[in-house]
């Protein structure tokens, strides 16, 4: 049983619906959207969501702008909460079975659970040392040895060990773009997600940058589960496994990265990957 | 830097290169089976060749998924064009090397006895050392192979020339062997295409290393 559902069920009774379920259900996804409606006060963003994203895999979501994207990562650790006009209408989103927006899921312990990496680094003005381990400091943890090993193993799951171990104590901003983008995926490693959620990580990076978080995305997907928003299809393309193509709030077509770029089935996706759209 | 989908190039490379291995083997074995007059080395010739197709058929398949999802530029990009080209060329080969196969066949199940095989050995040979070597200066990236490949390929016209001749003196001498000899210059003229295909794949390399049509670059040196 993944870390997800074992801390999610602290919070829900062990003889619910969903652990049953999950008992039955080995072939079941990580995360599945079900028949999902969400709207921002009047205005519905997304209509009837339906999606299974598969475990270890790397999920791209593609569209033009405003199609949703960010709207559907956000709903997927609940970052919407914090939206005052977020409403969901219809429908729901399970991880390991287990409904997230369940009054008895802590929506904390789930971010931690699935952590989120934003379109612009945002390291905080502290040392490379402080950011990483900033949400242990959170939870109260103050062993040095601890701190110091997930220090080391997240800034080398990051791909940016080699670049900073001989300045950990220099600030997170005098890094790079690229190596801050590192920062934050190091700092979202280090309270032991399960599932990242990524929001255009290099829309700021240069082609090497880019490069770099492409190998680590590709290195990540044997111990996480990724979610990518990107605006580059041929990013999508590259590090992806599944695409999920949006359109104005709708899910218009999901499949096999191979089978999307190759011959996707619906015209409209066709139209958007060849830059034939509008 | 290399990535992690530069691998998927490294296979195309080695399929190519498997696919070059198995046309050169069946180029050989269809000599054999004329010279041996040998019926099951014949058979295993034509059966080779739906492995060859297969390779072309993945080949295919593994350039147009690279091209879709890897976005190659400049010599990966002529890597992906030489080896659908490259490839189509072997495909050939594999085809020609059937035909004399079955060519072989036709003439050992008429039981007609013959007199000589001409130049075709000699084609043979001076055909499959171009496939060899093109092959070669596509593994070794190495340009002037390849460059002198393409003057061999006149020899092999020549002696396919002089092959037509003896073979239509031979039906004159004996016409009752019409049908040996006409399956002969069948043959000669197949092992002439191999040679043909061999020629193509030296200039789909030259392009690959150098990015410039070797048929201008021939051009410009003979006006020089
Ligand atoms: N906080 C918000 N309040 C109200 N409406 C919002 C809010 N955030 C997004 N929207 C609206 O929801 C729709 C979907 O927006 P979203 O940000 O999910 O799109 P996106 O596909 O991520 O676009 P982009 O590619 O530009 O980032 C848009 O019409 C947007 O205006
Ligand atoms: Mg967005």
């Amino acid at each position: 049983m993944s870390l997800v559902s074992l801390r999610l069920q602290k919070e829900i009774k062990m003889d619910t619906p969903a652990v049953d379920s999950q008992r039955v259900d080995r072939n079941r996804p990580l995360i599945r959207i079900s028949d999902f409606d969400f709207s921002y006060g009047d205005k519905q963003a997304l209509f009837d969501i339906n999606m299974d994203i598969a475990e270890h895999k790397v999920t791209a979501f593609i569209g033009p702008s405003g199609c949703g994207k960010s709207t559907l990562l956000r709903c997927l650790n609940r970052m919407n909460d914090l939206i005052e006009s977020a409403r969901i209408n219809r429908g729901k989103v399970e991880v390991n079975g287990v409904d997230i927006y369940d009054e008895r899921v802590d929506a904390t312990e789930l971010r931690k659970r699935i952590g989120m990496v934003f379109q612009k680094s945002n390291p905080f003005p502290k040392s490379i040392y402080e950011n990483v381990i900033y949400g242990l400091r959170i939870q109260g943890i103050k062993k040095k040895s601890q701190l110091d090993e997930t220090v080391e193993r997240c800034l080398k799951g990051a791909a940016l060990w080699e670049e900073v171990k001989d300045r950990l104590d220099t600030s997170g901003l005098s890094l790079s773009g690229g190596q801050q983008q590192r920062l934050c995926i190091a700092r979202a490693m280090a309270v032991g997600p399960e599932v990242l959620l990524m929001d255009e990580p290099c829309s700021a990076l240069d082609p090497v940058a880019t490069a770099k978080i492409e190998e680590l995305i590709h290195e990540l997907k044997n111990d996480y589960t990724i979610v990518i928003v990107t605006h580059n299809m041929q990013q999508a393309a590259r590090v992806s496994d599944q695409t999920a193509f949006f359109y104005m709030g709708n899910l218009i077509e999901m499949n096999a990265t191979d089978q999307i770029f190759m011959s996707p089935d619906k015209e409209q996706t066709e139209a958007y990957i060849s830059g034939r759209f509008g | 830097m290399e990535r992690y989908f530069h691998e998927e190039l490294e296979a195309v490379r080695s399929h190519l290169m498997e696919m070059g291995e198995r046309a050169v083997e069946s180029a050989n074995l269809a000599l054999r089976a004329l010279e041996q007059r040998d019926l099951d080395i014949a058979d295993s010739v034509i059966e080779g060749d739906d492995i060859i197709d297969a390779i072309e058929t993945r080949i295919d398949e593994e350039v147009a998924r690279y091209i879709s999802l890897r976005a190659p530029v400049a010599k990966d990009l002529r890597l992906l064009f030489v080896a659908v080209k490259a490839s189509h060329d072997l495909e050939r080969v594999g085809d020609e090397a059937t035909s004399i196969a079955k060519r072989t066949k036709k003439i050992l199940a008429s039981n007609e006895t013959y007199r000589g095989l001409g130049r075709v050995p000699d084609m043979c040979e001076l055909a499959i050392s171009m496939l060899k070597e093109a092959l070669l200066s596509f593994i070794q990236e190495e340009e002037d192979i390849a460059h002198q490949i393409i003057r061999r390929d006149k020899e092999v016209d020549a002696l396919n020339r002089e092959n037509f001749k003896e073979f239509v003196e031979l039906m004159k001498d004996d016409p009752s062997k019409v049908d040996v000899y006409a399956e002969m210059i069948f043959i000669s003229k197949s092992f002439e295409r191999i040679a043909d295909h061999a020629k193509n794949i030296s200039e789909e390399v030259y392009f690959l290393l150098t990015s410039q049509s070797l048929k201008q670059v021939i051009k410009e040196e003979t006006k020089s």
